[in-house]
C-alpha cells in the first residue's frame, strides 16, 4: 500500500519535471518570438522585402539579403545533400574495416565539432584564393556545404545502420545486387532518418555568419546575384554563382550595431523574414520525409 | 552417367537424382571449424531435412548452397559442393545467378517494408521486368503457390508488416517462387511462428516438392519426420548419418542418431 503511494507520487513528480522542462524551452521560444514581433513586424512590407539596403532606416530593404541567403542555402543544399550520401553509403555499405577507414571514421565525428570560423578559413584559403573563385556564391555555399557535411555523412551511415540485416539478407537471397539491395531497400528505408539529419544540419547552415564573413561575403550589397533562370535558351543562368553576396543574419548583425533606433527595427524584421525561411526550409524536409514514410510501409 | 557416379555407401540417394552433390565440405568462421569434412548428396525434387542440436553447423550447411555466408566476414569453405555438376564456390559461378536459382526462406519473417505486392514483385523489378500486366500475373501465381492469396487479395497494397507472422513467412515463400527457383532453402522456417502457422507451412512444404528441391533446417524432429523424405543428422559440425526419414527414425544406425531423436539429449 506504501509502496504503490510512493510510487504514484514519483510518477507524478516526474511528469512535473518533465512538463516544467518543456514549459521552459517553450517559454522562451515564445518570449523571443513576440518581443521579435511587437519590434519587427510595424516594419514587415513590401517595401522591406523588396529594397535593397540603405543609410536611411526607413528606405533599407532586406532584398539582397534573403535572396543571398536563397542562393546560398540552394546551393549548400544541391552540393552537401548528395556528397554527403554518398560518403555515408561508401563508408558504411562498402569501406573495408581498416586503419584508414578508422582513422576518415574518427576525423569525420571530429569534423562535425569543429567551430565554424575554422570552415570560413578553409573556404577562404581553398574556395576564394586557391580556386580563385572570390567572394562568391559558389564559394559561400562550397564552405558551408564543407560545414554540414560530416553533419548528413553521420546521419546518414546512423540511418543506414539501423537498417535490420535481415532485409539485406532477404534481397540477396532473390538474387540482388549489392547496389540493388542499397538502392531499392535500404536506401528508401533510411531516407526518413538521413532528411531528419539534413534539416537539423541545413537549420544549422542557414544561420552561420562567421565563415561567411571571413570569405568576405559583404555586408552592404545593392544588386542580386544573376537571376538563375532567363528568358532565353538554355533558360538557366548560371552567372550567378561567381556574383557577390550578403545573406540574412550578416545584414541583421549589420543593422543591430548601427546606433539609430530605426535599424534596430529593421533588424527585427530581418530575424522574422529569416526565421520564416528556417520554417519553410524544414516544412519542405518535413514534407519530404513524410512522403518516404508512407512509401516504406513498417 | 551420373548414376555411374554416385559412391556404394550413398546407394539409398541412388535411385534419384542428385540436385546438389557435397563433398568432403568443411567451413570454417576464421579459425573456428564448423562443418568438419561433410559428404553427401541432395536429391532433386524431394524434402531433405537437416536436424541436430543447436550450434551443430546445420544453418552453416544450408546457407553453402546459395552462398549467403559470403556476407560473413572470414567465412571460407574447402571441399565442394557440385550444383547440377558446376561447382559453386567456383570463380565462374555468377553468384546472382545461383541465388536466383537457389531460393531462401529464414528463419525469422524478414518482409520488406513496402506493400505486399511489392515484396513479391521486387525479385522480378531487380531483373528488369517492370510490365505491370506481367508483374500481376507473376505476384497472383507465387502468392497462390504460397497458399496466402485469398488471406491477402484485397489488400495487396497495404503494408506486409501488418500481416501476421505466419502470413509473413507465407509472403517470404511467395516471395522466392515468385523468381521461379528450381531449389527453395528453408532455414528453421517455423521457428518463430504458432504450431498452427507452423502446420500450414509443412503442408506447403509437402507442396512444394512436387516442382522443387527442397532443403529444411529444423531444430524440430516431428517436424523433419513429417515433411521430409531424407534426413541428415548433424553433431559439432560434422554429419553423423544421411538417409531415408523413415530409417532414421525408426532403425538408426548410428548410436548417437538414435539418442537424439529419443530425445535422451539436444
Amino acid at each position: 500500500m506504501r509502496k504503490s503511494a510512493l510510487n504514484k507520487w514519483t510518477d507524478r513528480s516526474f511528469f512535473a519535471v518533465g512538463l516544467i522542462a518543456t514549459l521552459t524551452g517553450l517559454g522562451v521560444l515564445l518570449i523571443l518570438l513576440t518581443d521579435v514581433l511587437t519590434d519587427g513586424s510595424g516594419r514587415l512590407s513590401w517595401q522591406f522585402l523588396t529594397s535593397y539596403p540603405s543609410r536611411r532606416p526607413e528606405e533599407a530593404g532586406i532584398l539582397s539579403a534573403w535572396a543571398g541567403t536563397a542562393w546560398i542555402m540552394a546551393l549548400t543544399g544541391v552540393i552537401a545533400f548528395p556528397l554527403g550520401i554518398m560518403a555515408g553509403i561508401h563508408l558504411e555499405e562498402y569501406g573495408k574495416k581498416n586503419w584508414f577507414t578508422g582513422l576518415i571514421e574518427i576525423n569525420i565525428a571530429n569534423l562535425a565539432g569543429v567551430p565554424s570560423i575554422i570552415y570560413g578559413l578553409l573556404g577562404l584559403g581553398l574556395f576564394v584564393r586557391t580556386l580563385a573563385l572570390g567572394r562568391s556564391v559558389i564559394a559561400g555555399a562550397a564552405t558551408l556545404a564543407l560545414l554540414i557535411l560530416p553533419i548528413i555523412i553521420l546521419s546518414t551511415r546512423e540511418a543506414l545502420r539501423s537498417i535490420p540485416f535481415s532485409i539485406r539478407e532477404a534481397s540477396y537471397a532473390l538474387g540482388s545486387t549489392k547496389w540493388q539491395t542499397i538502392r531499392y531497400q535500404v536506401l528508401p528505408a533510411a531516407m526518413p532518418g538521413i532528411l531528419t539529419g539534413t534539416i537539423l544540419a541545413m537549420s544549422r547552415a542557414i544561420g552561420e555568419t562567421a565563415p561567411l564573413i571571413t570569405i568576405g561575403a559583404l555586408t552592404y550589397v545593392a544588386f542580386l546575384p544573376a537571376s538563375p533562370v532567363s528568358a532565353e535558351f538554355p533558360f538557366i543562368n548560371l552567372n550567378g554563382l561567381s556574383d557577390a553576396f550578403t545573406v540574412l543574419p550578416i545584414q541583421i548583425f549589420n543593422w543591430v550595431s548601427r546606433p539609430q533606433k530605426g535599424f534596430f527595427a529593421n533588424a527585427a524584421a530581418g530575424i522574422i523574414v529569416l526565421l520564416t525561411i528556417t520554417f519553410l526550409m524544414n516544412a519542405v524536409a518535413i514534407w519530404l520525409r513524410h512522403r518516404y514514410q508512407k512509401k516504406i510501409r513498417w | 552417367m551420373v548414376k555411374a557416379q554416385i559412391p556404394e555407401k550413398d546407394k539409398v540417394v541412388k535411385p534419384m537424382e542428385a540436385a546438389f552433390r557435397v563433398t568432403r565440405l568443411s567451413a570454417y568462421y576464421g579459425a573456428k571449424e564448423a562443418l568438419k569434412d561433410v559428404t553427401l548428396d541432395i536429391p532433386k525434387r524431394s524434402v531433405t531435412a537437416i536436424i541436430g542440436p543447436s550450434g551443430c553447423g546445420k544453418s552453416t550447411f544450408i546457407r553453402c548452397f546459395n552462398r549467403m555466408n559470403d556476407l560473413v566476414r572470414e567465412f571460407r569453405i574447402e571441399g565442394e559442393i557440385l550444383y547440377n555438376g558446376t561447382s559453386i564456390y567456383s570463380d565462374r559461378v555468377d553468384i546472382i545467378e545461383l541465388r536466383r536459382e537457389i531460393g531462401m526462406v529464414f528463419q525469422r519473417p524478414n518482409p520488406f517494408p513496402k506493400s505486399v505486392f511489392e515484396n513479391v514483385a521486387y525479385g522480378l523489378r531487380i531483373q528488369g521486368i517492370s510490365r505491370k500486366s506481367a508483374l500481376k500475373e507473376t505476384v497472383e501465381e507465387s502468392l497462390k503457390k504460397a497458399a496466402l492469396w485469398d488471406e491477402v487479395k484485397d489488400r495487396l497494397h497495404g503494408s506486409a508488416l501488418s500481416l501476421s507472422g505466419g502470413q509473413q513467412q507465407r509472403l517470404c515463400i511467395a516471395r522466392a517462387i515468385a523468381v521461379n527457383p528450381k531449389v527453395i532453402l528453408f532455414d528453421e522456417p517455423c521457428s518463430a511462428l504458432d504450431p498452427i502457422a507452423s502446420a500450414k507451412i509443412e503442408d506447403l512444404i509437402t507442396e512444394l516438392k512436387k516442382d522443387y528441391t527442397v532443403v529444411i533446417v529444423t531444430h524440430n524432429m516431428q517436424q523433419a519426420a513429417r515433411v521430409s523424405e531424407f534426413t541428415g543428422f548433424f553433431m559439432l559440425g560434422e554429419l553423423v548419418e544421411f538417409d531415408v526419414t523413415k530409417k532414421i527414425f525408426t532403425a538408426p544406425s548410428n548410436k548417437l542418431t538414435e539418442d537424439y531423436i529419443t530425445g535422451r539429449f539436444g
